[in-house]
C-alpha cells in the first residue's frame, strides 16, 4: 500500500517540476483538473522522458499512475479483457489467456521497443502518445478495443480509433486519464494478426503497419473482417474497402490483391526520414496481405 | 646508450605471441569500475554546456550574453571573444579553433556559438536559453555535387579556385594519383564498364559521447581528463589554441568508449579548458548524443564516377576514378586519401584516380576507420564485379588475375613488398562459404579492401620492480586491446610470464610525445617500441649479470627470462633469472629500466577479402545478412582474439554503412536524424555470427611481421553487399545505404 | 532547495537519496550514488548502455525517474559479482573477448543476466533478440553472443550441482 506523495523543488530560477504518485484515478483526475501549468501522465515513461530530455516539453506536473490499483492488472472478464493503463507490455506478452484470444494485439504490444522498453511501456501510453506509427494501436483498432477514460465527470468509453485526433493529440479533456483498455471477447473461428515494417530487425519505429482481425463462417469463408493500417496517415486508418474485398472469400489471390489495392488507396502517408510516401503505400498493401493470411490461419482457415 | 635496433622481420618461434591472453582491463570493464570520459569528478566542478547554431549557414551579427551572465549559478559565459586567435597563421589550427567555437559565421547546424559554465545542468540549460544570438541566415549547401556547381553558396570565401584566383570556390583540392596512359589503355580494352555511385554520410557511432573534465589554475597550468584517441595530440592542440605551455598541460586519457577515428580531434576540450580558465574551477563537459551527431566529425558523403577497361581474357587495361568527397565546413584530405586507396588492390599498367575535397555546410569531417577507402572501394569493387560478368569470369578469379603482388607498382605510388591480397583471394576461393547453397531471393557477393597502416612517433617506458614484476607504460591509447598485446610482446622479449607485466597508458607527463592511435598504428608502433624497450632492458639485465659474475658482457646471453653464462669456461655459473637480478638491483646499480623512442617506420599494408550472403524480400526491399566471412592478412596476430574482434567489428560497421546508416539533411540544411533511433546502426538481431580467417604474410619491416589490422575490414562490405543484393534480386545498387526503400525502388524499376 | 526523498535498495543495500523530481535514475546512480557502471550513451532509451533492473525487470535507467524507485529494488552491474567472485557472465565476457572498449559491457551484462534469469537456455536467436536493445559498435556482437551462450551453460552446471547438493 503506497501513500500519496507530493514533492516540490524550488530553484531560484528555472523549472519547478512536481511529481505526484496518486493511488486512485479520482485523485489523479483531480490533480490534472486543478493544474494550472503543463500536466503530463507518467506510466512507462518511454515517450515522456524522451520528450523531456529533448526539451520538447517542460512539464510543471508529472502524475505517475503506476500506484493506482485499478490500472495495474489484466483481467479476464465475461465480456473480454481489461488491460490496466500501467500494465507494461512485458506483462501483456506473458498473459497466456490474452495471447490465445488476441494474438495480434499481443504481438503488436510485444513489438514496441527493446526488452528494456518492454519492461516499462504500456498500450495505454502508446495510444495516448498518439504517434501515427504507434505499434499497438492498429491491432487494438482492428480488435474493436475501447479506452476507459476517467475524468472529473466520471467514466466514459472511447473506441481506440477515436482517441488520437492527430499526431501527438488526443480527445482527452483536461482532468481526464485513461484507466484501462477493454478488449471484447473474440468470436469463435476468429484470428487477428499484426505486421509492421522496420528497416532493422528491432529498435525502429514502424515505417508502416497493418492489423487484420477476421472471423470465418462455414467452409472457411471469411464472414467478418476489420483491417487497420498504421503510419500511413496522421492517425490509424480503418479500411472498410479492404474488409469488403475479402469477406465472402477464402483469401484467394484475387481477393488478396483487391485487399492490397484497397489498402494502398486508403494510405495518405508522408515522406520523412523513415520512409517515402511511395514506399509506405506499397508496403502497407504487402503487409495487409500477409497479415490477412496469418489471421486466417489463426482463425482455423486452410 | 642503446644501439639502433634492426626493425626487419625475423622468422621465429614464439612462446607468448599468438596466444589468447586475457586483457588487463577486462576486470574493471565487466565490474563497472573502469573510468571513461564522463566518470571523473572534481570538488567544486561546474557543468559546461555549449549553445549551438540552429542554422546551416548564418552570419553571427551579435551575441548578447548579459542576461545569461546575471543568472544565479552561472560562473562564466564564453564566446569566440574569449578565444583569441593565437594560431600565428597556422591555418589548420585556426580551422580547429573556428570549428570549436564559431567566430563570425555559423557554418553548419550544430556549430558551437557560445558556452556557459554553471553550478548544475539545470542552471546551465537555463543560461543557454538566455543567450541572445542575432543571426542573419545565409544560403547553404549540403550536397557535394551541388557545392561544386557555379553559383553554389561558398563556405569559405578565402579559398580560391586553382585556375582563377579571383573566384571563391568550395573545391579545396583535386589530388591525382596513378601512372601510365589511361586513354591508350581504354583503346586496348574489349570491354568497358562505366558507372557512377553515391555514398551517404555516416558517423563512427561510438557508444560513448565525448566528455572531459578540465581544470586550469590561476597559474596557467592545467589538467584535462578526456576520452580521446591521442592525449598527446590533444595536449599540443589545446595548448596551442589556448596559449599554454605544452608541458604544463597534463592530459590523462580515460578509458575510451569507442573512437574509430572520431576521437582523434578536439571538439569540446578547448572550450572546457577556456571555461575553466575563466572561472578557475574544474569544468565537466559531456556531449549529448544529439550533439555528437550534429557537431563532431562524421565521415564524408561522396559522389563518384568509375571506369574500367579490360581485354576479353580478363586483364584490366585501364582504370579511372573521379571521387568527390565533402569535407564538411573545413578543408581536409579525404579526397586525397580516397584517390590513393581506390585501386590499391590491383596491378594496373594504366591507372588514374582523382580525389576531390569539397566544402559544404556540414560538420567538419573526421577520420572514420580506413577513412575514404570504403567509398572508393564501393565504386571500384562494384565495377570489378560488373566487369567480371562481362568477361565471363567469377568475381574472385577476375580479381586474382589482376591482383597486386610483391613488386607491383601501386596505383598510389610505392612498390609493394610481400602483400596479402592474393592470399586472401585464394582463401576466399577455397572457403566453404563459397560452396554453400543459396535459396530463393538469396545472393552472394564478395569484395576486397585495402588500408595502409601508419607508424609515427612512439615512446615507451619499461620498469622492472625488485620482485621481478614489470611496469610497461605506453603512450598510445588502447582502443582494441592493445594493452594485452603490449604485455604479450614484453613477456615474449623478456621471457617472463604475461601475468608479471602491468601495462598502463601513461598520461602526458610521463612520456615523450606519442602520436594518436589511428591508422592502425597502435600495435605496430607501440609494439615496436615495446620490443626495443624490452631489448634495452635485457641489455641492462645482462650487464648486471656480467657484473655479478665478473665476466665480460659478450659472455652473457639471455634466454627464457634468464641471464645465461655462455661458453664452456663459465660452466660453473648458474643462470640468473630476471627475478634474481631484479632483487639484487638496489646493490648492483639501482632500478633497471628500458626505454624507447622511435618514429616507427615501415608499416605494412593490409588487405582483406570478404564474402557475404543476403536474402532480399522482393516485395519490401528488406535485406537480411545470412552469412558473413572475413579473410584478412594481419602480418602477425599478436592475440588472435583481438584481431578477430577488429575484423568482426569493422565488418559490422561496414554492414551498417551498406544497409541503413545515413545522415539525413532537410531542405533547411538541418540534420534530421541526430540519434540512435533514426541513425540506424546494426543491432544484435540484425547480424549473424561473423566468421574470420586470419592470414599471416609477415611485414618485412617489423621484427614480428606485424601489420595493422584495425581498419581494413570496413572497406569491403559496401561492395560485397551490393553484389550480394544484385545477385539476389537482379538489380545493381549504386547508392548507399541500400535501405529498403532504395532497393524496392530499384526492384520495381527493373520490372518495367 | 528541496527535492524528492527516496528510500530504496540498490544491489541489496538500503539506500536513501534526495533528487529533483525530473532527475533520471541514471543520473541518480551516477552522480549521487557513485555507481558509474551505467552509462549515458544516448539518454533516450535507444542504446541500452544505462540498463539496470528495477524489481528484477530490465529497464533503461535513463527512462526512469529517480522518484519512481521508492520502495523498489534496483540492480546494477556493480551488484553482479558476489564477494569478489565474478558472475559467470562476467567471466565469460573476459574469456571470450566479448568486450573491446567496454562502454556497452555493463549494459549487456545486466541485460544478459535478465535474459538468463527468465530463459536459462536461450537459442542464439533468442539471445540476439533479447539483447537487441543494447548497442555495441566495437564487436559486431559475435563474441558477446558466444559469451552469453557459454555463461548459460555454466549456470546450468551450477544449478545442477546445487540441486544435487540439495537432494543429498
Amino acid at each position: 500500500m503506497y501513500h500519496h506523495r507530493a514533492f516540490e523543488v524550488q530553484l531560484d530560477e528555472g523549472s519547478s517540476l512536481r511529481y505526484e504518485a496518486p493511488t486512485t484515478t479520482k485523485e489523479a483526475a483531480k490533480l490534472l483538473a486543478k493544474e494550472k501549468g503543463a500536466a503530463y501522465l507518467l506510466a512507462g515513461g518511454t515517450d515522456l522522458l524522451v520528450r523531456m530530455k529533448g526539451d520538447f516539453i517542460e512539464p510543471d506536473l508529472v502524475v505517475d499512475i503506476k500506484r493506482i490499483a485499478s490500472t495495474q492488472t489484466i483481467q479476464k472478464t465475461a465480456t473480454g479483457f481489461t488491460v490496466g493503463a500501467s500494465v507494461p507490455c512485458v506483462q501483456v506478452g506473458r498473459d497466456k489467456a490474452l495471447g490465445k484470444a488476441w494474438p495480434g494485439v499481443v504481438e503488436a504490444a510485444k513489438l514496441i521497443g527493446s526488452d528494456q522498453v518492454q519492461g516499462r511501456c504500456t498500450m495505454a501510453g502508446n495510444m495516448c502518445n498518439a504517434s501515427p506509427a504507434a505499434d499497438s494501436v492498429p491491432a487494438l483498432v482492428a480488435a474493436r478495443a475501447k479506452a476507459v477514460v476517467v475524468g472529473p465527470n466520471g467514466k466514459r468509453s472511447v473506441p481506440v480509433e477515436k482517441m488520437a485526433t492527430g499526431p501527438g493529440a488526443t480527445t482527452l479533456k483536461k482532468g481526464e486519464l485513461v484507466e484501462a483498455i477493454k478488449l471484447p471477447k473474440q468470436d469463435s473461428k476468429s484470428g487477428d494478426a499484426y505486421l509492421r515494417f522496420t528497416p532493422r530487425t528491432e529498435m525502429d519505429i514502424a515505417v508502416c503497419s497493418a492489423a487484420v482481425n477476421l472471423t470465418l463462417g462455414a467452409g472457411g469463408v471469411v464472414k467478418k473482417a476489420r483491417i487497420a493500417l498504421g503510419a500511413v496517415a496522421p492517425t490509424v486508418v480503418i479500411v472498410p474497402a479492404a474488409a469488403k474485398a475479402i469477406v465472402g472469400s477464402k483469401l484467394d489471390d484475387t481477393a488478396l490483391e483487391k485487399l492490397a489495392k484497397a489498402c494502398e488507396a486508403a494510405c495518405n502517408p508522408i515522406d520523412d526520414k523513415r520512409g517515402t510516401a511511395e514506399f509506405r503505400t506499397e508496403v502497407a498493401g504487402v503487409l495487409a496481405r500477409r497479415a490477412a493470411k496469418i489471421a486466417y490461419q489463426r482463425a482455423g482457415g486452410k | 646508450m642503446a644501439e639502433a635496433f634492426d626493425t626487419s622481420y625475423t622468422d621465429q618461434e614464439f612462446k607468448v605471441i599468438g596466444s589468447r591472453e586475457r586483457r588487463p582491463d577486462g576486470l574493471d570493464k565487466v565490474t563497472g569500475r573502469a573510468r571513461y570520459g564522463a566518470d571523473a569528478t572534481a570538488p567544486g566542478q561546474l557543468v559546461g554546456l555549449i549553445l549551438r547554431s540552429p542554422h546551416a549557414h548564418a552570419k553571427i551579427k551579435k551575441i548578447d550574453t548579459s542576461k545569461a551572465e546575471k543568472l544565479p549559478g552561472v560562473k562564466a559565459v564564453l564566446t569566440s571573444a574569449d578565444l583569441p586567435d593565437l594560431t600565428n597563421g597556422n591555418r589548420g589550427n585556426f580551422d580547429i579553433l573556428e570549428n570549436c567555437m564559431a567566430r563570425d559565421r555559423a557554418l553548419y547546424d550544430g556549430h558551437a556559438v557560445a558556452a556557459v559554465a554553471a553550478i548544475d545542468m539545470e542552471t546551465a540549460k537555463q543560461a543557454l536559453k538566455l543567450i541572445k544570438v542575432t543571426y542573419k541566415k545565409l544560403p547553404h549547401v549540403t550536397d557535394v555535387d551541388e557545392a561544386m556547381k557555379d553559383g553554389a553558396p561558398i563556405v569559405h570565401p578565402h579559398i580560391k579556385a586553382a585556375d582563377d584566383q579571383s573566384k571563391s570556390t568550395n573545391l579545396v583540392n583535386a589530388s591525382t594519383f596513378g601512372h601510365g596512359d589511361t586513354e591508350a589503355g581504354f583503346e586496348q580494352a574489349d570491354f568497358i564498364v562505366e558507372e557512377s555511385f553515391k555514398t551517404e554520410q555516416t558517423h563512427q557511432g561510438y557508444i560513448e559521447p565525448h566528455a572531459c573534465l578540465a581544470t586550469v589554475g590561476a597559474d596557467g597550468q592545467g589538467e584535462l581528463w578526456v576520452t580521446t584517441q591521442g592525449h598527446f595530440t590533444f595536449r599540443s592542440v589545446c595548448a596551442d589554441l589556448l596559449g599554454m605551455d605544452i608541458a604544463k598541460l597534463k592530459v590523462t586519457s580515460s578509458e575510451i568508449g569507442g573512437g574509430f577515428g572520431g576521437k582523434t580531434h578536439v571538439w569540446i576540450e578547448p572550450v572546457a579548458l577556456a571555461l575553466s580558465r575563466k572561472t578557475n574551477l574544474p569544468v565537466k563537459m559531456t556531449m549529448t548524443r544529439d550533439e555528437v551527431f550534429r557537431a563532431t566529425g562524421p565521415t564524408a558523403s561522396t559522389s563518384m564516377d568509375i571506369k574500367i577497361g579490360a581485354t576479353k581474357d580478363g586483364r584490366i587495361t585501364a582504370a579511372t576514378a573521379h571521387i568527390r568527397y565533402q569535407d564538411g565546413a573545413f578543408p581536409g584530405i579525404w579526397g586525397m586519401l580516397g584517390a590513393m586507396t581506390a585501386f590499391a588492390c590491383y596491378d594496373l599498367e594504366n591507372v588514374q584516380a582523382v580525389g576531390y575535397d569539397v566544402l559544404v555546410n556540414r560538420p567538419k569531417v573526421a577520420a572514420y576507420r580506413a577513412p575514404s577507402a570504403p567509398m572508393a572501394a564501393f565504386g571500384v569493387e562494384s565495377c570489378m564485379d560488373l566487369m567480371a560478368e562481362k568477361v565471363g569470369m567469377t568475381p574472385v578469379d577476375f580479381r586474382l588475375k589482376n591482383a597486386a603482388k610483391e613488386g607491383t607498382k601501386a596505383s598510389y605510388g610505392p612498390t609493394y613488398g610481400p602483400i596479402g591480397i592474393g592470399a586472401t583471394l585464394e582463401a576466399v576461393k577455397n572457403h566453404p562459404h563459397m560452396r554453400a547453397r543459396l535459396g530463393k531471393n538469396q545472393g552472394r557477393g564478395m569484395a576486397c579492401g585495402f588500408w595502409f597502416n601508419f607508424g609515427g612517433q612512439t615512446c615507451v617506458d619499461l620498469n622492472i620492480s625488485t620482485d621481478g614484476t614489470v611496469n610497461l607504460t605506453v603512450g598510445t591509447v588502447d582502443v582494441g586491446g592493445a594493452r594485452a598485446s603490449m604485455g604479450m610482446i614484453a613477456a615474449e622479449e623478456l621471457g617472463i610470464p604475461y601475468e608479471d607485466i602491468k601495462v598502463t597508458v601513461g598520461d602526458t607527463n610521463s612520456l615523450g610525445h606519442n602520436d594518436t592511435t589511428e591508422g592502425s598504428r597502435g600495435t605496430f608502433s607501440s609494439g615496436m617500441a615495446t620490443i626495443f624497450a624490452a631489448r634495452n632492458a635485457v641489455e641492462e639485465l645482462r650487464a648486471r649479470a656480467a657484473q655479478t659474475w665478473d665476466i665480460p658482457l659478450e659472455d652473457v646471453g639471455w634466454e627464457d627470462g634468464q641471464a645465461m653464462p655462455l661458453g664452456v669456461k663459465h660452466n660453473n655459473l648458474h643462470p640468473l633469472s630476471l627475478k634474481e637480478i631484479a632483487k639484487a638491483s638496489p646493490r648492483t646499480g639501482g632500478p633497471i629500466a628500458g626505454h624507447n623512442e622511435v618514429v616507427a617506420d615501415g608499416a605494412g599494408v593490409s588487405f582483406a577479402s570478404h564474402i557475404c550472403d543476403v536474402e532480399v524480400d522482393p516485395e519490401t526491399g528488406s535485406t537480411k545478412i545470412l552469412r558473413y566471412t572475413v579473410v584478412q592478412d594481419a602480418g602477425k596476430a599478436i592475440n588472435p582474439d583481438y584481431v578477430e574482434g577488429q575484423m568482426q567489428g569493422a565488418a559490422a560497421q561496414g554492414i551498417g554503412w551498406a544497409l541503413n546508416e545515413e545522415y539525413i539533411y532537410g531542405a533547411d540544411g538541418r540534420l534530421e536524424n541526430p540519434g540512435f533511433l533514426d541513425y540506424r546502426i546494426p543491432v544484435c538481431s540484425d547480424l549473424p555470427m561473423i566468421d574470420t580467417q586470419i592470414l599471416e604474410i609477415p611485414n618485412p619491416n617489423h621484427p614480428y611481421g606485424i601489420r595493422g589490422v584495425g581498419e581494413t575490414s570496413i572497406v569491403p562490405p559496401l561492395a560485397a553487399i551490393a553484389s550480394a543484393v544484385s545477385n539476389a534480386v537482379g538489380v545493381r545498387m549504386t547508392h548507399t545505404p541500400m535501405s529498403p526503400p532504395r532497393i524496392l525502388k530499384a526492384v520495381n524499376e527493373a520490372k518495367t | 532547495m528541496s527535492g524528492v526523498h527516496v528510500s530504496t535498495t540498490v544491489n541489496g543495500d538500503a539506500v536513501e537519496f534526495v533528487c529533483p523530481p525530473g532527475e533520471t535514475l541514471l543520473d541518480v546512480l551516477r552522480n549521487r550514488l557513485g555507481l558509474i557502471g551505467a552509462k549515458e550513451g544516448c539518454g533516450t532509451g535507444d542504446c541500452g548502455a544505462c540498463s539496470v533492473t528495477v524489481d528484477d525487470q530490465l529497464v533503461c535507467s535513463c527512462l526512469v525517474l529517480g522518484a519512481e524507485v521508492e520502495g523498489r529494488a534496483v540492480g546494477t552491474v556493480e551488484g553482479l559479482s558476489t564477494n569478489g567472485e565474478l558472475h559467470p557472465l562476467q567471466q565469460q565476457f573476459i574469456d571470450n573477448a566479448a568486450l573491446q572498449c567496454g562502454i556497452c559491457t555493463p549494459g549487456f551484462l545486466v541485460a544478459a543476466k535478465a535474459l538468463l534469469d527468465h530463459n536459462p537456455s536461450p537459442s542464439e536467436e533468442e539471445i540476439r533478440y533479447a539483447l537487441a536493445g543494447n548497442l555495441c559498435r566495437c564487436t559486431g556482437y559475435d563474441k558477446i553472443v558466444r559469451a552469453v551462450g557459454s555463461a548459460a551453460k555454466d549456470l546450468a552446471k551450477e544449478a545442477k550441482k546445487s540441486s544435487k547438493k540439495k537432494a543429498k
